[in-house]
């Protein structure tokens, strides 16, 4: 098993910054339009994360133009440009399907704070 | 070379140049000594025989053992070996014909006993099939073992996951041979043809092919050219 992981460990992206569900995140998408190639953002609330090592993949959701918009993303695809983490979330599940179902106040994020370790 | 003798490690995917995953499964092959090779001139058919793993040697002094643990080779393997020179005998043993293929063109390689075979007999695109065990499943129903569609759940049925009729009656007053019905399902011989090898790891011995291959992780596999 340990040789296996390591067959995976060059597909593996160090560049990702560590986030949860319920933060907000900017993917930079690389999209190619006949020769050329560009970076498309795509901002929303990740919802889900699923699986480990090179299949580990996570799922924005967002509303565009009042429909709401999903789409999973392999983490360690060299298709994802960047990913900047915009707001981090406070949520109480590691699943945020409710937010499907859930409109207006319902579908709010409160902040989470992050705890700076003081020095001693 | 026509193939080499591996085992399988497990399955993963791998992103390929335009960014797609590629769900692949990871065969080991250390390289494979040739212990034997036949030739048409004198056994009728040109093959090769490979080995892969090693056996344990029967203990020179067996001191206050009682019961041997484990298996040990027998003096008839350790006989095999020897003569292709080699000092542990394989724990499998496989032939690989070298003849039968399609092409009129192909010229057999060159093999001698004492080379091994590694996996860079194996470029990347071109298409091989594995053969495996699969995996045993013991004695099933024909819902699993023959994918029938079984009955109603519900409405007052009474027959689930039978077969229902197994053919006419008084006529032929027998059952048609090969009808398919519950059994042993599994554990069996198969080759998965037309697998495309995605990477080749010369370094660690893999060989990554497209897709799922027969049997178990750790598995005995056969990784042939399409010939």
């Amino acid at each position: 098993m340990h040789v296996f992981i390591e067959t995976q460990k060059e597909y593996l992206r160090s560049d990702i910054p560590p986030f949860r569900a319920g933060d907000t995140l900017r993917v930079n998408v690389r999209v190619k339009e006949g020769e050329k190639e560009r970076l498309q953002a795509f901002e929303g609330v990740c919802i889900a994360k699923r699986g480990s090592g090179v299949s580990e993949t996570f799922t924005v959701r967002k509303i565009s133009n009042g429909v709401g918009v999903e789409r999973i993303f392999p983490i360690h695809s060299p298709m994802l440009g960047d990913v900047h983490v915009v707001r981090r979330g406070r949520v109480r599940r590691a699943k945020l399907y409710y937010l499907r179902a859930a409109t207006g106040k319902a579908a709010r994020i409160k902040d989470r704070k992050i705890q700076i370790a003081r020095p001693v | 070379m026509i193939g080499i003798i591996g085992t399988k490690m497990g399955m993963t995917q791998i992103f390929n140049a335009l960014g797609q995953q590629i769900p692949c499964t990871v065969i080991v092959a250390e390289p494979n000594p040739v212990v034997q090779v036949m030739e048409t001139s004198k056994a009728g058919f040109a093959s090769v025989q490979l080995g892969h793993g090693t056996q344990r040697l029967r203990r020179e002094s067996k001191g206050k053992e009682r019961t041997p643990r484990g298996r040990r080779a027998t003096k008839a393997e350790v006989g095999h070996a020897k003569k292709a020179g080699l000092d542990a005998p394989p724990s499998t043993l496989r032939s690989f014909r070298l003849d039968d293929t399609q092409a009129t063109d192909y010229v057999a390689p060159d093999v001698a006993i004492g080379q091994k075979i590694t996996v860079e007999i194996f470029k990347v695109g071109e298409r091989v099939k594995v053969t495996g065990t699969t995996k045993g499943r013991g004695f099933q129903g024909v819902v699993k073992r023959w994918g029938f569609g079984g009955g109603p759940n519900t409405h007052g049925n009474t027959k689930h996951r039978r077969p229902g009729s197994i053919g006419p009656g008084t006529d032929p007053s027998r059952v048609i041979k090969g009808k398919k019905m519950p059994g042993h399902y599994g554990a069996e011989r198969h080759t998965q043809v037309n697998l495309r090898i995605e990477k080749i790891d010369v370094e660690r011995n893999l060989i990554y092919v497209r897709g799922a291959v027969a049997g178990p992780t750790n598995g005995i596999l056969l990784v042939r050219k399409q010939g």
